[in-house]
């Protein structure tokens, strides 16, 4: 009992020494298990650097307080466990965090992220942190319904299978009258695309409020609907100042026979969870646009890594996230790409390095989250669209579809026609990523809205270096 | 028109050896083909009849073949399509489904408007074609 009394005198210990540092802990199955990333000061141990962070995003304050031996505080302390050097990037390091269970609220995203990114941050010891990976548990996971409809049943709803689903995004994002804004969508939904969208800030600006944008868009949808044969949507944003605000265009969306509405990431991990409860109840896709996201997510040594983000969204419950085009404008490494798009479509996620995927994630049901890529791509590149992205995915064309030379109509059937083109031969065995200039040049022979797509766009690229990468590369291996 | 349901019809009608090809692609993955037509393309109308259950023990396409060119024999003025079922766990669904048969001629739909209060109006999409009785659509 000597050693407590020592660890209970008043005033500063290091928060190794208070218990936040173990490195024999065996995280529990139900353990939830943060990954950081840290730079800490110069001359500030890794090992104490890691424990504070256990130690602030759990039970710590800055100096001993007696108040703990009223709890079983051994419990409630975060414990770092494993702390390991960033591969080639002096001064920053891996840090292994476990929480118990008990520290978190049943079904709240809120609760989750108050702790693991609420103070710690700002911390005065690190130069930088970054949250890079979690793992949830199982028992934590169940409390929280996911998404609303989920890829499979939203195929089945919409009656669409075997491809990506093929989107755009109404252009100019800010300006047109509600019934120029109608014709857009009209267009585009005619001439191929299964989905045309608000863009994250159209709300209910003076020159375009938001009843009479819903009803031009619908007008769209059902005319391009009878037209086709197909069902049709568009992503009817609600994203407004308050959950009432929300909830009554949600309902007017409903009302007016919508299959999808449409919230920003800005809005808040609250009334996503509550928009997604909204959306189970009323048989309605739910679309999140991560506005505001790069904010954070982009830069390597602080923040919060996208992926961690996506697993958030999938517990909170969206059923579409924007995440990433690898080809596109915006930021985007394949092997980085590739692990977010695997949180939102696996089952089981398995851990991969090279894929910034630390932990093995057991999606214990939870349905799965469509991605969409979205952002300056085009149909010249559906090959490396597929290859990169596969078939559970929303492509969004939206420059690429409005700005056709020939029109919004001839712009959505070259993407729909390349699409088409690219699976059937992607299915026939074909070697899509070297044969697909070819497959698209011999489709453009009979579909001219293709010919000249490929025309305007064909020397397109953005080819610029991501921030956002894997530390880990393949290890080469001499057999 | 042409109704543009199914993975495919934005492309030129697949001809046989194209629709073999995707269902080789499809057993090869070990999903079940099954084969389905209708009179009533309506796009929520979920259930065309089956021309028999879907085909789980089959590993030839050659006998996916024998059922598309029986159906369309037994119904050559319906839609048909082919779809392959995948039974994987996390699926349990449609994984492909495209038309391989149409009518001669698609009358299409019409789109009818009840208005309502509010400027608001209620859409109700209608087939052409379901306006005669059955077995007497597409003749």
């Amino acid at each position: 009992m000597g050693s407590q009394a020592n660890r209970y005198k008043s005033g500063v210990m290091p928060y190794a020494q208070m218990g936040y540092w173990d490195a024999d802990y065996l995280p529990k199955d139900t353990d939830i298990i943060a990954l950081f990333r840290i730079s800490p000061q110069d001359g500030v141990d890794p090992i104490e650097a890691a424990a504070a962070v256990a130690g602030e995003s759990s039970t710590a304050t800055w100096t001993v307080v007696w108040t703990d031996r009223l709890t079983a505080c051994e419990n409630y302390r975060a414990k770092a466990y494993r702390v390991d050097p960033v591969p080639g990037a002096p001064g920053q390091y891996f840090s292994y965090i476990a929480y118990d269970l008990a520290l978190f609220e049943e079904g709240s995203i809120a609760n989750l992220t108050a702790s693991i990114i609420g103070n710690v941050f700002g911390f005065k010891p690190l130069k930088a942190l970054r949250l890079e990976d979690m793992r949830i548990p199982v028992a934590y996971l169940k409390t929280f319904q996911g998404p609303p409809t989920g890829i499979v049943v939203e195929r089945e709803r919409l009656d669409k299978f075997g491809r990506p689903l093929l989107g755009a995004t109404t252009k100019p994002k800010l300006g047109l009258s509600s019934k120029n804004y109608g014709r857009v969508v009209y267009e585009a939904l005619r001439g191929g695309l299964d989905f045309v969208k608000d863009d994250e800030n159209i709300n209910s600006q003076p020159f375009m409020h938001w009843r009479d944008r819903f009803l031009y868009c619908m007008e769209a949808v059902n005319k391009a609907s009878a037209a086709t044969g197909e069902v049709k949507g568009h992503y009817l944003n609600v994203t407004a100042a308050t959950m009432e605000d929300m909830y009554e265009r949600a309902d007017f969306a409903k009302q007016l026979g919508s299959c999808i509405v449409m919230i920003d990431l800005v809005i808040g991990y609250t009334a996503i969870q509550s928009m997604a409860k909204w959306a189970r109840r009323n048989d309605m896709i739910l679309h999140l646009h991560r506005a505001g996201h790069g904010t954070y997510t982009r830069q390597k040594t602080h923040g919060v890594s996208f992926r961690v983000i996506a697993k958030w969204m999938r517990m909170a419950g969206v059923d579409h996230i924007h995440a990433g085009t690898v080809v596109g404008k915006l930021e985007g490494d394949p092997n980085v790409i590739k692990g977010i798009y695997s949180i939102c479509r696996d089952s089981f996620t398995k851990q991969n390095l090279e894929q910034g995927v630390f932990f093995d994630q057991d999606w214990a049901g939870l349905r799965k989250l469509m991605p969409v890529a979205s952002g300056g791509i085009h149909a010249g590149q559906m090959h490396q669209l597929i290859t990169y992205l596969g078939e559970d995915v929303v492509l969004q064309f939206g420059g690429g579809t409005i700005g056709h030379p020939d029109g919004i109509q001839a712009g959505a059937t070259a993407n729909r026609v390349a699409l088409e083109v690219m699976i059937k031969a992607r299915n026939e065995g074909r070697d899509i990523w070297n044969e697909g200039p070819q497959i698209l040049a011999d489709a453009a022979r009979w579909c001219s809205p293709l010919r000249a797509a490929l025309d305007t766009w064909k020397d397109v690229t953005f080819n610029y270096q991501s921030t956002d990468t894997a530390d880990f590369v393949p290890t080469a291996t001499t057999a | 028109m042409k109704i543009t349901q199914g993975t495919f019809s934005f492309l030129p009608e697949l001809t046989d050896a194209e629709i073999r090809a995707q269902i080789d692609y499809a057993l090869a993955l070990g999903w079940a083909i099954g084969v389905e037509y209708t009179d009533d393309p309506h796009p929520r109308n979920s259930y065309w009849e089956m021309w028999g259950n879907p085909m789980f023990d089959l590993r030839d396409a050659a006998g996916a073949m024998t059922e598309v060119t029986a159906c369309r024999k037994a119904h050559p003025q319906t839609y048909i399509r082919v779809n392959a079922f995948d039974a994987a766990l996390g699926f349990e669904t449609t994984r492909l489904s495209f038309i391989v048969n149409r009518p001669t001629i698609e009358p299409g739909f019409q789109l009818k408007r009840h208005e309502v209060g509010g400027r608001q109006i209620q859409y109700t999409i209608e087939s052409y074609a379901t306006q005669a009785p059955e077995g007497q659509r597409y003749i």
